[in-house]
């Protein structure tokens, strides 16, 4: 009989923590989280192509066909100046996946990166952090949000800073919980006892082992993020007009609320759509990623 | 308490980094350039920051919190006047939130993937999905405007105008409760005592009701009281609406009219609410879990 040397097994984690291994779970156990992909991809690709799939532009008016209601050259219908809302619901969809994704990624960075030297390094170091923290987590988050938007002004590029700033805290608090357990971890001990330097062992041992819970909260921070950018929008605190946003739209429409509802309707319906389905999604990953977390 | 101060410290340099001089916002562009002087000279704003921080922060704890420059009332007045119609609506939606997740919770959990149990948990993660704004309107739409069964804006109405608004308010927090209580009344039914219980011979409504749920319940607390910030934050959205003269409301209004002290003290009022909800909760904490009492 041939023997198998222990060596050529292969190593479970890697395995099931490829892409393709967490795709073939997830579509697997969790049909849901795939159609929340697709309709994800749908809206990229909305975004992505906005140009070639409408004749319309973002700020062509169409003064004979304000509020039109649905027809068949506006199939959303037309706002108060003829705009398109089809069209505007397509540029749309590029602020609200930007405003989903980047700021989101600045917070995690920089929640993981403070999470993880507050929780290796501990003491003084810690407690700075995340009293810091504890400050930004105090805040009713929009109203932060707001009095960051009130001083730097309008513009996408403050609604990124706004939300990243609003986010990272929490981040930072569960990355700190992680690597609490991971410190004790019998891996980083021998690493440190062969020693590994202090950043080394932060960077490539306990970074890492933070990435799947990491992936599975930066899905679910994105919908939080969109909805937060609509919320601001609604309140006139978002992007630079003409630009078009979700939430901007249905601020706009709230005016015409009673005549023509379709107009902040359409919008409201498109951000609930995005931000399910990164629920779903995110809920998914948790299941594949996470087996403590998964539900019963 | 350290944390308040550094709350106030906060958006005391934030308030403080805009670009522009708050002076000339507030008087316009073409004011006098003496009148400019003079009126920064009376605020008290050509003094060093820190000497106007150490003025602020000592108003703030006899209860001054500055003078309002748009509406040249006392802003703590202010805050007064509008904090119980905020807090009116804060508690009807906690109420609504509360009861009908909890209840929804329970029934889902019983009913195990039963039809009732889908039936919850798919609109429970709409609750969560759906942007405060969108049911507040789709509300306003249906049951004020179309069939008139409520008053479209509330700021008149009495208690009756409240409904509306407290449901909008409340959608999102009965959504994340309902799934909170079901996940965790589920794992508190596989315990043994549960078994005990119920090979006693109780039936099925006393088991839950008197040993699961008390037990369950406990992290529903705790995420009630970190549902008081997002209450306050949705509160500005909700106020908006249907025109309820709240403190988000008044914060709206402090950012249409540049109005620095105004702006600061609703903020610092709402964060110091968060920061007490909190503490409340972590007293009833103590108070339902007789584990955590005798560790204090």
């Amino acid at each position: 009989m041939e023997k198998k040397n222990i060596m050529d097994a292969p190593v479970l984690y890697d395995e099931q923590n490829t892409f393709r291994g967490v795709m073939k779970r997830l579509f697997r156990e969790n049909k849901l989280a795939i159609l929340s992909l697709v309709i994800i991809a749908i809206f990229v690709i909305g975004a992505v192509f906005a140009p070639w799939l409408t004749p319309y532009g973002y700020e062509d008016i169409d003064p004979i066909n304000r509020l039109s209601g649905l027809s068949k050259e506006h199939p959303l219908g037309a706002d108060e100046l003829g705009r398109d809302v089809l069209t505007r619901l397509l540029y749309g969809s590029r602020i609200s996946l930007l405003v989903g994704i980047v700021p989101t990624i600045i917070s995690m960075l920089a929640g993981a990166v403070l999470g993880i030297v507050a929780g290796y390094m501990g003491g003084r170091v810690d407690s700075v952090i995340m009293r810091l923290a504890d400050i930004m987590l105090a805040f009713p988050s929009m109203l932060l949000a707001m009095v960051i938007m009130y001083t730097l002004g309008d513009g996408i590029i403050n609604i990124f800073l706004a939300l990243a700033l609003v986010n990272w805290a929490s981040v930072a608090r569960i990355v700190r919980a992680e690597t609490l357990k991971l410190r004790e971890a019998e891996f980083v001990e021998a690493a440190r006892s062969i020693g590994v330097s202090n950043f080394k062992i932060m960077w490539r041992h306990i970074m890492p082992n933070c990435i799947p819970s990491m992936i599975v909260l930066f899905t679910l921070n994105i919908p939080s993020a969109i909805l937060s950018e609509s919320s601001l929008s609604f309140l006139g605190l978002g992007i630079e007009k003409p630009m078009a946003s979700w939430g901007m739209m249905v601020n706009i429409g709230r005016q015409y609320l009673y005549n023509n509802p379709e107009l902040s309707l359409v919008p409201s319906i498109a951000i609930m759509l995005i931000v399910l389905a990164f629920n779903f999604l995110g809920d998914g990953l948790r299941d594949v990623l996470d087996p403590h977390l998964k539900k019963q | 308490m350290l944390i308040l101060i550094g709350v106030a410290m906060l958006i005391f340099i934030m308030l403080r980094i805009i670009p522009g001089n708050a002076i000339v916002t507030m008087m316009g562009e073409h004011a006098n350039p003496e009148a400019i002087v003079r009126m920064t000279a009376e605020l008290g704003l050509d003094q060093p920051i820190h000497v106007q921080f150490w003025k602020y922060i000592t108003g703030v704890f006899s209860g001054d919190l500055g003078t309002s420059y748009s509406l040249n009332r006392s802003v703590s007045e202010l805050i007064a006047t509008s904090f119980p119609n905020t807090f009116r609506l804060a508690i009807f939606a906690a109420l609504f939130a509360w009861t009908l997740g909890i209840v929804c919770g329970i029934i889902a959990a019983v009913k195990k993937n039963g039809i009732l149990d889908h039936l919850f948990m798919g609109v429970s993660l709409l609750g969560v999905s759906v942007p405060v704004f969108m049911v507040a309107m789709v509300l306003q739409y249906l049951l004020a405007y179309k069939l008139q069964l409520f008053p479209i804006s509330s700021g008149s109405a009495g208690l009756i105008g409240y409904v509306l608004p407290a449901i909008a308010l409340g959608w999102n927090s009965a959504g994340s409760i309902s799934r909170l209580t079901r996940s965790t009344l589920l794992e508190v039914l596989q315990e043994d005592y549960i078994d005990t219980a119920r090979a006693k011979g109780y039936k099925q409504l006393p088991v839950i009701m008197r040993h699961a749920l008390r037990n369950a319940v406990l992290p529903v607390i705790t995420m009630m009281a970190v549902q008081l910030s997002s209450l306050l934050s949705g509160a500005v959205i909700c106020e908006t609406i249907f025109s309820i003269n709240g403190i988000g409301r008044l914060a709206v209004q402090a950012i249409d009219g540049r109005d620095i002290p105004l702006l600061q003290g609703t903020i610092l009022f709402s964060t110091a609410l968060v920061i007490l909800g909190n503490l409340v909760a972590d007293c009833l904490y103590s108070l339902l879990d007789p584990r955590i009492r005798k560790e204090v």
